[in-house]
């Protein structure tokens, strides 16, 4: 079979001379890659960048003919964040956790991050305006205020990180669950959550709002996050996904403390089995060193008093919070093993991989880079048990791995790397090789009718490693693994087309602006020419 | 005449984007809403300024073109082995970023000039990390403001204003009215001295130290504090003055954090302070609802520098088990901490980053411009609206002005006059547009009001010519090779 690209394009076939030829017989061919959750550009990546020299000394990438120099390993320069995803065959990454008031700072990152495709996603659940609108049971308005961000901001999605609880953070405090009440605003969690999913489908979003939801990290969650997941099932038309619970790894922990602490995947697995207005991604734990970095003030705090690590906060006036804590994930500790645990455990027993997508939550539960890693994982059994051996015991014995046979196909794992992820975003010329889809391909150097993923493990890994090619938008970018040419990747947002009335809202927002921000109206919007490539995706709203 | 409004002020590191300013005939004739600096900077900038681009020929600094000037540039630093790239805390982000670029190319150090400065403040934070918020939080939250070490009421005249003590948050109402009653006090403490020095008293009354705190620090409003090694213009408004001998800041930090942490110190005074007043002071810090503390070079630069930010920082991380409590520097210039942002994403470090190796390294103390200088490693340099002949210790500028030295600048300067190439540069967020970082990391665009003279390029193009000028020489010699 022939791939034909024609102008960044996958087109039915082209024709004449000097058309180049790529021959993938032998290969697998896939989609580029895309993530859908990794913390690659803005404030809070930048400040784990600053923070942690010691995490750069000994992974760098020297300058050459056509790169820029750079360095990793958990939170890499933005030059390297971009090849390195490209020399693993991904060419869209979407940033989840822009601060709305810094996302100038998110913008001029994305414009240094070469090669891939991007976008960023605003925190809004924690926004005063949302909050007081939905407290009020404004939802057009507050829907006319989302609708402006993502303009203003050039954003992509709807972000809730902790609803409520970093509004408390502002003063040290935090939400106990999800019916818990935010000082000051008169409203829950769950109230946050409901609203704004109701926004976002009045608003026709690509993607579903983006959710990490209360108490992530934090034993017994999982009863949490069950809860937020069915807040919103009657939300949901049909079998399209309302919302999506990302790094759901961390929000999948049952106990009542650490001592009790054990795996709540196959409750979360069993809901999403049977339901069908939910994804997930993983937030796959890797055993590494690596830099936690959310915009959950209040929990990063709390792993900073675990760790005794050194510790960034940043809040964010009137919107949102930030923490960063280095971190390192140990084979033989009993919770980081169930953890690594959890997160296979979601992605094997939840059956469609259209539900769930590997991530691992980049850096919080591992670089990025390690996704070969974790690919071979899934893809084999025996690759599973070799890590077993090694972890700690009482993890070994009580985790539900050794239970379950399932290995990912090749299919499978093309869905739960590429075509789920576009799906889940909206990105309808990404995620598949059919006509008309955006020439982004990935090429690896295993031959599918031969190679026994669940032996050959590591040779999966080699593979997903470094691409024998990666094209994106039609160029060949990598080729064997090495950079041999870079371009500018397009950055996503969207652009929310409602009715003139909902204008009217601009000069009210304009009025209270003043006493909410220390900047003004004008300076805090984006304008387009701010980003290198803008690519408006185009919705028409409900209002 | 068109009123240009929130343009954002390039002076300090406040970043004020509401100021407003009439143009008439490409000329500031008006300026609205900025401080005394910001003001005279907006309607003074043009009068003394480079205008022409010169080299040094035989000694001498003579005009040339700019084509010249970029020529002559280029084979400077593409001929030198370990050339120094400095300045960057008064310009864009956007030259910053060319900046980088040009350092990575010809294998040099890039360093900004909080290598002078809040050098100590980034070790620190690469140390124990830090908790910090947009000013936003604070004037929203903030209901205990101490200033330490710094004097925001000269060098950022608007901060307590605009973000701070006297501005009106949702949670904590502005406390101007209480600076009304410390200023006329103030008034009427200097009609004092005065009047006992026209009855030649010799003698002024010092003010006893009291032990113990005004009682007006224990209630709920929001209160300000400051402490310095001097009587300062913000000491004067402040609900309390904390003074310090000079440089023993480090051990009322100490001291004020084994307090917080519940520990008994044995001395009755500290640096001068009873120990009694700093234990009141752990109290209100203690007992606050949300508190900041802001540091400035009087900290950073008094002895002990980086044990002093160390322990101002894990102090207030303390804190934050019992309340919530943020610390942050007052940084000077309107952009230094986009040249440390800028540095850190490009490559991770944000300052002294040395490419000679093909890759971005950092190793402060070693491959930080000013220790480059003393060692005399360097053997070419390019300064970036910036004056290091006035600002390094001798040795360093002796080295510096020992080798080729190009200079961009808007204004002549010390540097300018022993350089061997100067570009007159436009003035950024006056004549050019661009980005830059407030004291919080919060982006603010900086807008072109006016143009600027012909002949004035904007740092950021000068740094693109340069750049593309040292790759032809590399083809060149490649070629020829
Ligand atoms: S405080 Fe600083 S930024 Fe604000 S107007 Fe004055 S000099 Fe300009
Ligand atoms: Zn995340």
């Amino acid at each position: 079979m022939d791939i034909a690209i024609k102008d960044g394009k996958i087109v039915e076939k082209v024709e004449g001379k000097g058309v180049k030829v790529i021959d993938a017989s032998r290969m697998i061919v896939m989609p580029g890659g895309v993530d859908i959750h990794s913390h690659i550009a803005g404030a809070k990546v930048n400040a784990g960048r600053m923070l942690r020299p010691e995490d750069h000394f000994k992974d760098v990438e020297v300058k050459t003919e056509k790169t820029r120099s750079g360095v990793g390993h958990s939170i890499p320069s933005t030059f390297t964040t971009g090849y390195r995803y490209a020399r693993m065959g991904y060419t869209t990454v979407f940033e989840p956790a822009q601060a709305p008031l810094k996302s100038r700072h998110t913008h001029e990152e994305l414009n240094d991050t070469p090669i891939i495709d991007k976008g960023a996603y605003p925190l809004l659940g924690d926004c005063w305006f949302v909050l007081e609108r939905l407290a009020k049971g404004m939802i057009e308005e507050c829907a006319a205020y989302v609708a402006w961000t993502m303009r203003a901001t050039k954003g992509y999605a709807v972000k809730i990180v902790n609803p409520g609880g970093l509004e408390a953070w502002g003063f040290g405090g935090n939400m106990r669950n999800i019916d818990d009440t935010v000082p000051h605003f008169n409203i829950t969690p769950r109230e946050i959550v409901q609203g704004l999913c109701k926004v976002n489908e009045l608003l026709h979003m690509p993607h579903t709002i983006h959710v990490h939801t209360n108490n992530l990290g934090k034993p017994g969650n999982y009863v949490n996050t069950l809860e937020t997941m069915k807040c919103v099932e009657n939300l949901a038309h049909g079998d399209k996904p309302v919302i999506h619970i990302t790094h759901c790894q961390f929000s999948a922990f049952k106990g009542r403390d650490w001592h009790t602490f054990a795996s709540g995947a196959e409750e979360i697995a069993r809901y999403v089995n049977n339901h069908s207005h939910v994804t997930l991604d993983m937030g796959q734990i890797v055993f590494t060193e690596t830099t936690t970095m959310t915009a959950d003030g209040p929990f990063q705090f709390i792993l900073y008093q675990l760790t005794g690590n050194k510790w960034i906060n940043g809040d964010v006036e009137t919107e949102t919070s930030t923490g960063i804590v280095p971190f390192a994930y140990k084979r033989k500790s009993y919770v980081h093993a169930t953890q690594w645990s959890i997160g296979l455990e979601l992605a094997l027993l939840i059956k469609d991989p259209w539900k769930i997508y590997l991530t691992t939550d980049h850096p919080n539960a591992g670089p990025f880079i390690y996704y070969p890693k974790i690919i071979s994982w899934l893809m084999s059994r025996r690759a599973r048990e070799k890590v077993m051996r090694k972890m700690n015991k009482r993890a070994r014995q009580k985790s539900l791995l050794s239970t379950i046979d399932r290995e990912y196909t090749f299919y499978e794992m093309a869905i739960a790397t590429r075509a789920g992820q576009a799906r889940a975003l909206g990105l309808r010329h990404k995620g598949h090789l059919g006509l008309g889809a955006d020439a982004d391909i990935a090429i690896y150097n295993i031959d599918p009718t031969s190679v026994e993923p669940s032996k050959d493990y590591q040779l999966i890994r080699r593979a997903f490693k470094h691409a024998a090619y990666t094209v994106k938008g039609g160029e060949i970018v990598v080729k064997n693994g090495e950079i041999v040419k870079s371009v500018d990747g397009k950055t996503f947002w969207v652009d929310v087309e409602t009715s003139p009335s909902v204008d009217e809202f601009v000069p009210r927002l304009k009025q209270v602006f003043e006493d909410y921000y220390t900047v003004q109206y004008e300076n805090y919007v984006v304008p387009e020419h701010y980003l290198a490539v803008s690519c408006p995706v185009h919705t028409k709203a409900e209002i | 005449m068109p009123i240009i409004s929130n343009v954002t002020c390039p002076v300090c590191g406040s970043l004020c984007d509401d100021i407003e300013i009439l143009v008439e005939n490409n000329k500031v004739v008006k300026v609205k809403n900025a401080c005394g600096l910001g003001e005279s900077k907006f309607l003074n900038y043009n009068g003394h300024r480079l205008r022409k681009p010169l080299i040094r020929k035989n000694g001498e600094l003579v005009e040339a073109s700019i084509k010249e000037a970029i020529r002559r540039s280029a084979e400077i630093l593409a001929d030198a082995a370990y050339p120094i790239l400095y300045g960057w805390s008064n310009t864009s982000c956007e030259a910053i970023r060319v900046g980088l670029e040009l350092a990575e190319e010809i294998g040099g150090v890039i360093d900004n000039t909080s290598t002078v400065c809040h050098g100590p403040s980034v070790l620190s934070i690469q140390d124990v990390g830090y908790s910090t918020c947009t000013l936003g939080q604070i004037r929203h939250r903030a209901d205990l403001v101490i200033y330490w070490g710094s004097n925001p009421w000269s060098a950022h005249p608007r901060h307590i204003e605009r973000y701070t003590a006297f501005t009106q948050g949702r949670f904590q109402a502005s406390i101007w009215y209480r600076y009304l009653a410390h200023l006329s006090a103030y008034r009427a403490r200097r009609r004092l001295l005065r009047a006992l020095k026209l009855s030649s008293v010799r003698e002024a009354p010092t003010i006893e130290a009291e032990a113990g705190l005004p009682p007006t620090l224990f209630r709920k409003e929001r209160k300000m504090i400051v402490v310095d090694v001097r009587r300062t213009r913000t000491a004067d408004i402040a609900d309390y003055f904390l003074q310090v001998e000079p440089n023993k800041d480090y051990e009322v930090l100490e001291a004020l954090r084994a307090l917080i942490r519940d520990e008994e110190i044995d001395m009755d005074t500290v640096a001068g302070v009873p120990v009694e007043t700093l234990e009141e002071l752990a109290d209100v810090m203690i007992g606050c609802k949300f508190g900041v503390l802001f540091f400035g070079v009087g900290l950073t630069m008094s002895m002990g520098k980086l044990r002093n930010i160390d322990t101002a920082i894990c102090m207030v991380r303390d804190l934050n088990r019992y309340t919530k409590f943020i610390i942050m520097p007052m940084r000077g210039h309107f952009n230094v901490t986009g040249s440390n942002v800028v540095s850190t994403w490009q490559t991770g470090y944000p300052y002294a980053v040395d490419f000679s190796h093909g890759y971005p390294r950092y190793n402060p103390g070693e491959t930080s411009v000013v220790d480059i200088l003393a060692r005399g490693e360097s053997d070419a340099s390019l300064i970036v609206a910036s004056d290091p002949v006035a600002h390094f210790p001798k040795a360093a500028v002796e080295n510096l002005v020992r080798n080729p030295v190009i200079v961009i600048d808007p204004e002549p300067t010390p540097t300018t006059l022993m350089a061997d190439v100067v570009f007159p540069s436009s003035f950024v967020g006056i004549e050019t547009e661009g980005t830059a970082y407030r004291m919080d990391h919060v982006p603010l665009p900086l807008k072109k009001i006016v143009e600027p003279p012909s002949g004035c390029l904007s740092d950021m193009e000068i740094l693109q010519r340069i750049l593309a000028e040292v790759r032809k020489i590399k083809r060149e010699t490649a070629e020829v090779a």
